[in-house]
């Protein structure tokens, strides 16, 4: 028995060593520093406080959650509907499909940005098309702004509101339509009474995705404007100037409360999968925990690079 | 049935529209970079190679592709060195500790980058491990950030070709434990594993929120050299994106093909 223990403790020790060292231990060191006095032994709330007294920093604060609100409502929106419509195709057709749109979720980040300042920005293809076709419409459209973040935002998070939704609609069975139309429905009404319904923990759960990876995206917003747009992940980025963080105490006081938001939507996202999976199980049978393990997976490569 | 196998015009158009707005940048992209005169026509006036040329003679591109390369790869290995015999011990004789794991495993989808970035400067800029701004904080941070796909990825391959079973049968045929690790349990989940490191390496490849602010002004890779070249010169800039793109792309089509591969044997 014990020969046995040796070998398991072997085993774990550089894991858990890693994974004190380079997960935990900066976790900690967050929090402590985010209620530590600056300069000084105690606990304190100032730094919360101050944050809740400025407004440039509870700008910041907005404007992140309004735009990962606004991206990740019009992500879904457009992924709803086009998950629905990729299920109406074959399968053949339809994997390739998803796999186009994947391949686009590779091109996040700075590259993205960057294709979007080549055909958007001040001297974009489109822009400069426009401006001789005299479409005045878009003239006021300003990439480095609100509108063209958002824009930005929403392309990254079609794919994956599109890889996420999809699987669900395979849960509503074209039976249940037939019995609606049977019973005197219009269509509208069984997507309101019936399918939407059943669509909603996924819904949530995805919203909870997008929403903390646009909250969490830094790559895109920052090569895009680079500093001149307030919102938290840059505000927080901007302190880390070098090897140092200005002003660590308030830095990792932003950063915490990023954190919370982002780990707020992941729990959202956890809640609702465990309740789309008591839906979906019973009638959707390869929906297995490991497809959704393995979608989620999917999901994360892409945020990597936002 | 029918209605499955051939779409109607209304989701036919809806998709073309789709793909052309998620394929619009990549194409403008790729064309910037081949494009000599692109003012204000759909298509460019006249192509040229020498953005191309210009990106392969740059050394700072050759450099900062050499670096993230082994970078990655170093970080990528010392994942496997370290995963490997965790994972297999938690799997095979601590099942309870994955509901701990799964936790642990989700944690780096939770916390963004730049908070990530945050942490780890504030742990290792002062006192005793003073490793701010090097390689090693930077391995640390990627081990971090693999950590999800290495965890599944080796958890189901361990799972898939019944690891208790065969190490018991290993045993029982007389062979020691570490014997039985590596001759008997490593060939079985090797295919799971590669496809792993390959999807744990492309997207190391990609990362640019920790190098930057963890390295950013010390080490450049790929990334943090394209994000400087960005306001410098657009075509070199898109060439750049292009060819990363292409390599992330080969990447890709290189896993699905072995994930189709192994799926394919294990059914």
């Amino acid at each position: 028995m014990k020969h046995r223990n040796r070998w398991v403790w072997l085993g774990l020790a550089p894991f858990a060593l890693m994974v004190i060292a380079f997960q935990f231990m900066p976790i900690l060191s967050m929090l402590t520093g985010s209620f530590r006095n600056v300069g000084g032994p105690g606990l304190t709330l100032d730094h919360y406080i101050k944050i809740m007294h400025s407004a440039y920093y509870l700008q910041a604060i907005k404007n992140s959650l309004l735009i990962a609100a606004y991206s990740s409502i019009i992500g879904i929106v457009v992924g709803l509907i086009c998950a629905y419509s990729i299920t109406r195709f074959a399968p053949v057709i339809r994997d390739r499909l998803l796999m186009l749109s994947n391949m686009t979720s590779n091109f996040a980040g700075v590259p993205l940005a960057f294709a979007y300042i080549i055909l958007l920005g001040n001297n974009g293809v489109f822009t400069l098309l426009f401006k001789q076709w005299g479409w005045s419409v878009f003239a006021d459209f300003n990439l480095y702004s609100w509108s063209g973040l958002v824009l930005v935002y929403v392309y990254f998070q079609v794919p994956l509101a599109l890889l996420l939704l999809y699987p669900s609609f395979y849960g509503i069975r074209d039976q249940w339509k037939e019995a609606a139309a049977l019973l005197g429905a219009s269509p509208w009404q069984f997507w309101r009474t019936v399918g939407l319904p059943m669509l909603t923990p996924a819904i949530f759960g995805t919203l909870g995705i997008l929403f903390a990876n646009a909250m969490g995206a830094y790559a895109t917003a920052y090569a895009l404007v680079g500093g001149n747009y307030n919102l938290l992940a840059i505000r927080i980025g901007s302190m880390v100037a070098g090897d140092i963080v200005n002003q660590p105490e308030l830095g990792s006081a932003l950063a915490v409360l990023l954190a919370l938001s982002t780990l707020l939507a992941v729990y959202l996202n956890h809640r609702m999968t465990k309740r789309s999976q008591l839906f979906t199980a019973a009638y959707a049978s390869k929906s297995s925990s490991k497809r959704v393990l393995s979608r989620l997976t999917w999901a994360k490569v892409k945020e990597e690079a936002l | 049935m029918m209605t499955r196998l051939k779409a109607s015009w209304t989701h036919r158009s809806l998709m073309f529209l789709l793909m052309i707005y998620l394929l619009i940048p990549l194409l403008a992209t790729g064309l910037y970079a081949f494009a000599k005169d692109w003012q204000t026509t759909v298509l460019p006036e006249s192509w040229t190679l020498e953005w191309v040329g210009e990106m392969f003679q740059d050394l700072r591109f050759l450099d900062a592709l050499w670096t993230s390369l082994y970078l990655c790869l170093i970080s990528v290995a010392l994942s496997l060195v370290v995963m490997l015999p965790a994972v297999f011990v938690i799997t095979v004789y601590l099942p309870r500790w994955e509901t701990f794991m799964k936790g642990l495993v989700v944690l780096p989808y939770a916390v963004p980058g730049v908070v990530a970035a945050v942490g780890l400067i504030r742990t290792y800029s002062s006192g005793p491990i003073d490793i701010a701004g090097t390689a090693y904080i930077l391995i640390g941070a990627y081990f971090v950030v693999i950590l999800p796909y290495m965890y599944q990825g080796i958890r189901n391959s361990l799972l898939t070709v019944s690891a208790v079973e065969l190490l018991n049968a290993a045993e029982l045929l007389g062979a020691r434990r570490m014997r039985a690790f590596v001759t008997v349990i490593l060939p079985n989940i090797w295919p799971g594993v590669i496809i792993s490191t390959l999807l744990s390496f492309s997207v190391l490849f990609g990362e640019f929120v920790l190098t930057n602010m963890l390295v950013g002004g010390h080490i450049q890779t790929i990334q943090v050299y394209l994000y400087q070249r960005v306001g410098e010169s657009g075509h070199l800039a898109s060439a750049i994106a292009i060819s990363y793109f292409v390599f992330i792309l080969a990447m890709s089509t290189i896993l699905m093909k072995l994930g189709r591969k192994i799926n394919g044997e294990v059914r």
